[in-house]
């Protein structure tokens, strides 16, 4: 049984907290956070390019470090801790793989070199709207290589270099490579909920489109692509979930009230062992996800949604709770708990809310039930 | 990250899984045997093993044991459970209060006990817990008195599994009400069937009778029975607890796949109960919570196959796995709408495994720690919050305060 990380991978783990711990503080979030014109740290993004991390799960050939997904979760869990303000989740988790998963050869060599360089940034682009997209109502197509339609929210659309869009081609739907700095594109950054992670809508009128996969492989790939964007967002999340009870934590050893820390009262220790149950239980899915991911099982779209699942729970419940320890202290712009608050809420929305997740699952129970 | 065995461990669960095939008793229906007929297997299946030395594994060889490392013990647990062979009677025994025995005993009486006890011809019970000593066992108030090289015991202890075909068992009592609680304690191993020890089922919400109250009358015993020094006892108890097996065994009720096949046959209000859009929901966190249980086993598994200690991860098993059984329980009575109360095990689905789990579930949130202890612990041990405040902490125990 060897169902953890190695030795090997807990060094990079912390090779990469240490690098966060200096180049990721609080006030690096808030840089992004607290002003509107910026829509990532760009000084992060080049030094998480420099440590190699963009190219940590793509192949040597193609120019990255060929290692496994395993050190990719790896890395996504601390950038997760450190709310990281950059572009990762959609040029690695979502462009990278998409390319991985489906691109020719050509595709693959032209793209996944700029990306482990750092020279890329990638977006991921298939809803229009409110609620979930799907064949009935995807109005985004593609005639003679040339896309029409409005992409909305697309998460770094207004700071991405290449998006895969999701569109349909004479009648088929489809995944398509567009260039963004094109002619036919037209970009407006969103407020959000989430000020540290930047969301476009944008606008094709004839802008020049390459298929990335199969006609009418469109759904298919979309979800297989979430499949692998969900096991390393779950990462992500279950740093960010760690974080808020270590937060909870600190703060309720250190503040005294009725004449003692509070931490000694049980309606906070309980508080806290809740936290600790749920992200024990997301740990342990999102290993599975893990090494389902990094071999290629066949369980991975089970494995990936139990873990998409557990740690949208689990961070949603730290990040509130964690509030709530702080009492009105949480509830000021200046104490960090709402950076991971917002962030909860980004990463459970940003490839489809737990409730599609939820039904995405039983899906497979019932696929497997009829086996 | 895989889920293979080391070539070591690959080994010996084979050894283990060919011993299994061979010796391994054949299934037998015991729905309808008796206790004492299901005993007279169990006794003999544990003496099967015994010499085999696939109990007790990682004791030392002088002691009944192979010297194994808890990895394998793991690995022997996980095949066992491929079989249908009686279990049950021997662990509260051999996982803790034979150990306890082991540490605290003189020679004489090692000799006396431990073999037997590992051959399964002498079973042994806990008698902590008090019916105004639960969750703080160290309020117990049953009274040993010396008499000259004797004890003489009155008093009453509650939820003994086992006392009613046990041997032998270690029990904590109160040799000194006049220092604080937990100072006043010591322990002691008793004959079951000696005289002053009365064993009376309890009656459980549930129906059944799984445990039982012992009450002790004049019970007299020699100081030479005594584990420990006088006053020692919760530091004793302490090591009892601590040897509690490490649990990786399986679920214990139906579970998301039986609430899945009971959906797939019932038709609700808005047709097939499988395709009720709030169910699938609840049915995804089902399986999200089991799921996680056992991989956290897995992790568990992991930290003893690589030689390490496992973390503090395994607490979390109860509290999840009790609550669940009851929500799941209850959602399936629901399913059934009407005919959910019905109990009836030849016309409820399933012969009312559902109705049974959610009478039983109540006790599984209790025992062995209560939820609300379990919090505590992790809150305490895991994340290293302060205890709480303890009123009682430099009182007599004679002096404080007492309810029901």
């Amino acid at each position: 049984m060897n169902f953890d990380y190695s030795d090997d991978q807990k060094f990079l783990k912390n090779e990469a907290r240490k690098f966060l711990d200096g180049n990721c503080t609080s006030a690096h979030v808030r840089k992004v956070l607290d002003n509107a014109d910026l829509s990532y740290d760009a000084d992060l993004w080049k030094g998480v390019g420099a440590q190699g991390w963009l190219g940590a799960a793509i192949p040597e050939e193609h120019g990255g470090l060929g290692l496994g997904r395993v050190e990719l979760c790896a890395i996504a869990e601390e950038l997760g801790r450190a709310c990281a303000p950059i572009p990762f989740a959609s040029t690695v988790y979502f462009l990278a793989e998409a390319l991985m998963l489906a691109g020719s050869d050509a595709q693959k060599a032209k793209w996944l070199p700029k990306i482990a360089a750092g020279e890329l940034i990638g977006a991921f682009a298939t809803s229009e709207g409110p609620g979930v997209v799907n064949a009935a109502n995807l109005q985004a197509n593609v005639v003679g290589g040339k896309l029409t339609g409005v992409k909305i929210p697309v998460t770094d659309g207004d700071i991405a270099d290449l998006a895969v869009v999701l569109a349909n081609e004479g009648g088929k739907p489809g995944l398509f490579l567009v260039e963004l700095a094109g002619a036919g594109v037209t970009r407006e950054t969103l407020k959000t909920l989430d000020p540290t992670r930047s969301v476009a809508k944008i606008s094709f009128s004839g802008a020049a489109a390459e298929r990335l996969g199969d006609a009418g492989e469109g759904f298919a790939l979309t979800e297989a692509v979430f499949d692998r964007a969900a096991v390393l967002l779950a990462f992500e999340q279950l740093g960010g979930s760690d974080r808020c009870l270590e937060m909870a934590k600190d703060y309720a050893m250190d503040r005294y009230a009725f004449g003692r820390t509070i931490a000694g009262y049980q309606a906070i220790k309980h508080k806290l062992a809740d936290m600790y149950v749920k992200n024990e239980l997301a740990r342990s899915n999102a290993y599975f996800g893990a090494w389902a991911l990094n071999v290629g099982a066949a369980e991975l779209p089970i494995a990936a949604a139990a873990a998409r699942v557990a740690s949208s729970e689990a961070y949603w419940f730290a990040s509130k709770e964690n509030v709530q320890t702080h009492g009105g202290m949480g509830f000021t712009w200046a104490v960090d708990c709402h950076l991971y608050y917002r962030r909860s809420r980004q990463l459970a929305l940003v490839a489809g809310a737990p409730k599609v997740w939820k039904e995405r699952l039983v899906q497979q129970l019932e696929r497997r039930n009829a086996a | 990250m895989d889920f293979n065995d080391s070539p070591e461990e690959a080994a010996f669960r084979i050894e283990v899984r060919t011993w299994l095939e061979a010796n391994a008793p054949k299934k037998v229906d015991t729905k309808k045997m008796s206790e004492p007929e299901i005993l007279k297997l169990a006794k003999a299946w544990q003496a099967t093993k015994a010499a085999a030395r696939f109990t007790c594994m990682t004791w030392p060889e002088a002691l009944g044991g192979r010297g194994a490392t808890p990895i394998q013990n793991v690995i022997y647990n996980q095949e066992e459970s491929k079989f249908d062979v009686p279990r049950g009677f021997f662990d509260i025994g051999l996982g803790m209060c034979v150990p306890t025995v082991m540490a605290f005993a003189n020679d004489e009486t090692k000799q006396r006990f431990v073999a037997p006890a590992v051959r399964g011809e002498e079973i042994w019970c806990q008698l902590f817990s008090e019916p105004s000593a639960g969750s703080d066992v160290a309020g117990l108030r049953t009274r040993a008195v010396k008499d000259g090289d004797d004890w003489v015991i009155n008093g009453q202890k509650v939820w003994t599994s086992g006392a009613h075909y046990c041997d032998f068992g270690i029990l904590l009592v109160r040799t000194n009400p006049d220092v604080p609680k937990h100072k006043g304690l010591t322990m002691f191993w008793i004959d079951m069937k000696a005289p002053g020890v009365e064993v009376r089922p309890i009656h459980q919400m549930s129906g059944g009778s799984n445990f039982n109250e012992v009450y002790f009358t004049d019970l007299r015993i020699n100081d030479s029975q005594r584990l420990g020094a006088v006053g020692d006892g919760w530091k004793v108890a302490l090591v009892t607890l601590m040897n509690e097996r490490l649990a990786v065994g399986g679920s214990t009720g139906p579970n998301y796949a039986e609430i899945m096949a009971l959906a797939r046959s019932t038709v609700t209000e808005d047709g097939n109960a499988l395709a009720n859009d709030a169910f699938r929901e609840k049915l995804a966190d089902w399986y999200v919570q089991a799921e996680g249980l056992k991989l956290t086993r897995f992790r568990t598994m992991t930290a003893l196959s690589r030689g390490q200690t496992p973390g503090p991860e395994s607490s979390i098993g109860k509290i999840i796995s009790a609550n669940q059984l009851q929500d799941l329980s209850n959602s399936a009575m629901e399913l059934e709408d009407q005919f959910g109360i019905i109990t009836d095990t030849a016309i409820a689905p399933m012969e009312a495994a559902f109705q049974q789990s959610l009478m039983w579930a109540p006790g599984l949130r209790i025992a062995g720690g209560t939820d609300e202890i379990l919090k505590n612990i992790i809150a305490e041990r895991v994340l290293g919050l302060p205890g709480d405040v303890r009123v009682d902490k430099d009182v007599a125990f004679k002096d404080m305060p007492t309810g029901r």
